[in-house]
């Protein structure tokens, strides 16, 4: 198959992007994952965050989250759960370009309780998942947001 | 150094947990926000890991995207943590600036 010097161009620049997105990752940190914080869908961040997971619906865990959030650039969440050892929390708002605002690993000696501020693009729900060995736990609130964050 | 480092850290503690609650001054852009006099994007910087130890000992790791607020807030609660006990916040960003700040529970 002859390559002809637009595709050649082409396969160049895919190369060196994955290359530099490889490395990227690699020097910053190795645990934090781009693939983690892409642009996608709430429903595919969840379903390659959680692979063939079984997510339980639990009013074990407690959320302070206005109802409104006037600035969505600063939503103060407080998260607290009766759930025992739980070992990460994540934090996801359905609407925001990246789904996953954050995830939090805990060490035993640490209640289960996170105090964070995030922004949420527009109006929707806000999804906080829990872990626990391997059970996975979830509750959600619906938020809305008067004036949006993420760029403004 | 350490006027100026961008990690405020705040203890308390209480009968039955400790609680420590750290504001960091960092920007976080998203990447997508245009600057209002030249109207380029300003690139994205943010962290992208934060490390909260006691005693040395790693408590909780966070990884977050440019979802966080800009000038980070975060709060734990410690189990078992006395007076003269070492708290130590750092981060790293995604253009690999990083900060670290200790502090003495009282």
């Amino acid at each position: 198959m002859q390559i002809n010097r637009r595709q050649f161009i082409k396969n160049l620049l895919t190369t060196s992007v994955s290359v530099a997105l490889l490395s990227f990752s690699k020097i910053s940190l190795g645990k934090w994952l781009v693939s983690d914080f892409s642009h996608r869908s709430i429903d595919i961040t969840l379903k390659e965050l959680f692979p063939n997971k079984t997510i339980q619906n639990s009013r074990k865990i407690k959320l302070k989250l206005p109802k409104t959030a006037e600035n969505g650039n600063v939503v103060p969440i407080t998260i607290s759960s009766s759930i025992d050892n739980i070992d990460t929390i994540y934090i996801l708002s359905e609407k925001n370009p990246v789904p996953l605002i954050a995830k939090f690993t805990l060490d035993p000696n640490l209640e289960a309780y996170i105090g964070a501020r995030f922004k949420m693009q527009e109006s929707c729900d806000v999804i906080v998942i829990v872990k626990a060995g391997d059970d996975f736990y979830q509750t959600r609130q619906y938020v809305k947001v008067t004036i949006g964050g993420c760029g403004g | 150094m350490a006027n100026r480092s961008t990690i405020k850290i705040r203890s308390k503690r209480f009968s039955e947990h400790t609680l420590v609650r750290t504001l960091i001054a960092h920007a976080m852009e998203t990447g997508k926000r245009k600057d209002q006099e030249s109207g380029d994007l300003i690139p994205a910087h943010f962290i992208q890991t934060l490390s909260f130890k006691h005693n040395d000992k790693l408590l909780s790791e966070c990884q977050m995207g440019f979802g966080i607020s800009k000038n980070p807030f975060f709060s734990f609660k410690i189990k078992q943590a006395n007076a003269g006990d070492k708290i130590t916040i750092s981060w790293l960003d995604n253009l690999g600036f990083s900060d670290s700040k200790d502090h003495i529970i009282q």
